[in-house]
């Protein structure tokens, strides 16, 4: 059906969850969803719901505390949905990438579809992030309706 | 004659029919005009049917058995009270179906272990608590004037409303304002990414059960829209030019107030909504007084 692959690709609704990163680069998804850059167009909303998300936005390394929590609003995220990992801690661990309480990038602990990396990432990068997540959300959404 | 009769039905059936999705169309017209005061682009006018559409097709999480059911009791009663406004039946009759409507909403909210969405039904039924009374309030006026609740008799007046009830109309505004979960008194859940509560009454809802309450939700706005054209019933585009007015009052309200507790909620609408509605009352009772 075509009509649900449009209807998924206009109104991604984002969970934002920061796994311990430093605010920078939250600081620049709030940027990317403020009138300048205008998120809302595309009909992405900010939703604080993992149950009502489809893409999940991450930042920060992820450590030994919140691991627990980040795999669990993962589960309560129905499908389809995909996951991008924002900035160079969530992708790798960056500097954190050898701490011992600090997992070394997002991806360790649940499956990761788009890195968005810079310290910290732009929001016309974010942008450009959430822009290929759709593409997967698209090749996704083909593939469960046949 | 017959041929009169036969548009009294159908008429009505096409207007039940179309009234979740001209109730769509009202929402993204709110969305835009939202994002026009805010000096963004805003998203298209179907936005709406976009999100509706996709809710449908995700995976379903289920968080009780009866939340389904619920969901779809939400929807149904809403259009069931306006089917009954479309058919020109009992305006109580109305009032206590939408209030069987939101009922279903609080008590699926209320069945779930999340606090986010059990303390959002809480306030919902505080707000119904507070805009039930105006709505009664107003049905009375109503029979006061017209010494009838059928709406088919407003239908059928050839004075408007409004002359004899402006007052009433005014109390109207904060009701809308609870019923689009508009600021100030959007304590219950909010509409669009200002978030308290999570979600509030929607935390727990979520694809297909989510679209249901969505639907609803939309179709309960026409219905409070059509309650207001009753006030220029004759000729009804005036009713709805004052409807579109009103709805633009409260998107302004929106934009500019912060969001207030629930306790200011309840007091505005039953201080200044049901005293306006009194004086307005009284003033009539002392006009025919002044003329005997
Ligand atoms: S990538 Fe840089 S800005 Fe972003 S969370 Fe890590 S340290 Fe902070």
């Amino acid at each position: 059906m075509k009509i649900m692959t449009k209807a998924r690709l206009k109104s991604p609704w984002v969970l934002h969850y920061d796994c311990g990163s430093c605010n920078g680069c939250d600081i620049e998804i709030l940027a990317a969803l403020t009138p300048k850059f205008d998120a809302e167009r595309f009909g992405i909303v900010n939703i604080g719901d993992p149950k009502q998300a489809d893409v999940m936005l991450l930042t920060g390394p992820s450590n030994k505390r919140n691991q627990r929590v980040l795999k669990n609003l993962y589960d309560q995220m129905p499908e389809p949905k995909v996951v991008i990992a924002i900035g160079e801690c969530a992708c790798s661990g960056a500097i954190f990438h050898n701490c011992p309480n600090t997992n070394g990038g997002v991806d360790k602990v649940i499956p990761i579809d788009v890195y968005v990396p810079g310290c910290a990432a732009r929001p016309e990068q974010i942008v450009d992030g959430v822009v290929l997540a759709l593409q997967k959300l698209a090749e996704k959404s083909e593939k469960e309706v046949g | 004659m017959a041929e009169n009769n036969i548009l009294n039905i159908v008429l009505p059936v096409i207007l039940v029919l179309f009234a979740p999705i001209l109730g769509g169309f009202i929402m993204g017209i709110d969305r835009k005009l939202t994002a026009r005061m805010q000096s963004r682009m805003g998203p298209p006018l179907i936005q709406p049917f976009y999100d509706v559409i996709k809710l449908w097709g995700k995976q379903p999480f289920i968080s009780s058995s009866i939340q389904p059911i619920l969901a779809f009791g939400y929807f149904a009663f809403s259009l069931t009270s306006f089917a009954l406004l479309a058919f020109g039946q009992d305006l109580l009759l109305i009032i206590f179906t939408v209030a069987i409507a939101d009922l279903c909403l609080i008590v699926a909210s209320l069945n779930s272990k999340s606090p986010y969405s059990v303390l959002g039904g809480k306030r919902e039924l505080i707000s119904m608590m507070s805009y039930e009374p105006i709505l009664l309030l107003m049905a009375i006026s109503i029979y006061y004037v017209t010494g009838s609740f059928m709406v088919q008799r407003i239908l059928s007046l050839n004075y408007p409303l409004l002359t004899y009830l402006p007052l009433v109309f005014l109390a109207l505004i904060p009701v809308l304002i609870i019923d689009l979960k508009k600021s100030p008194y959007d304590v219950s859940a909010s509409a669009h990414a200002h978030q308290e509560l999570v979600r509030g009454v929607f935390t727990e809802f979520s694809g297909y059960t989510l679209a249901l309450v969505e639907l609803g939700h939309w179709t309960k706005i026409v219905l409070m829209l059509s309650l207001v054209t009753l006030f220029w019933a004759t000729p009804i585009i005036i009713g709805i030019f004052l409807a579109l007015i009103l709805f633009f009052v409260v998107l302004v309200i929106d934009n500019v107030y912060p969001r207030l507790n629930w306790k200011s909620m309840l007091k505005t609408t039953w201080s200044v909504g049901v005293l306006l509605i009194i004086a307005n009352i009284v003033g009539l009772i002392s006009r025919v007084v002044m003329r005997i």
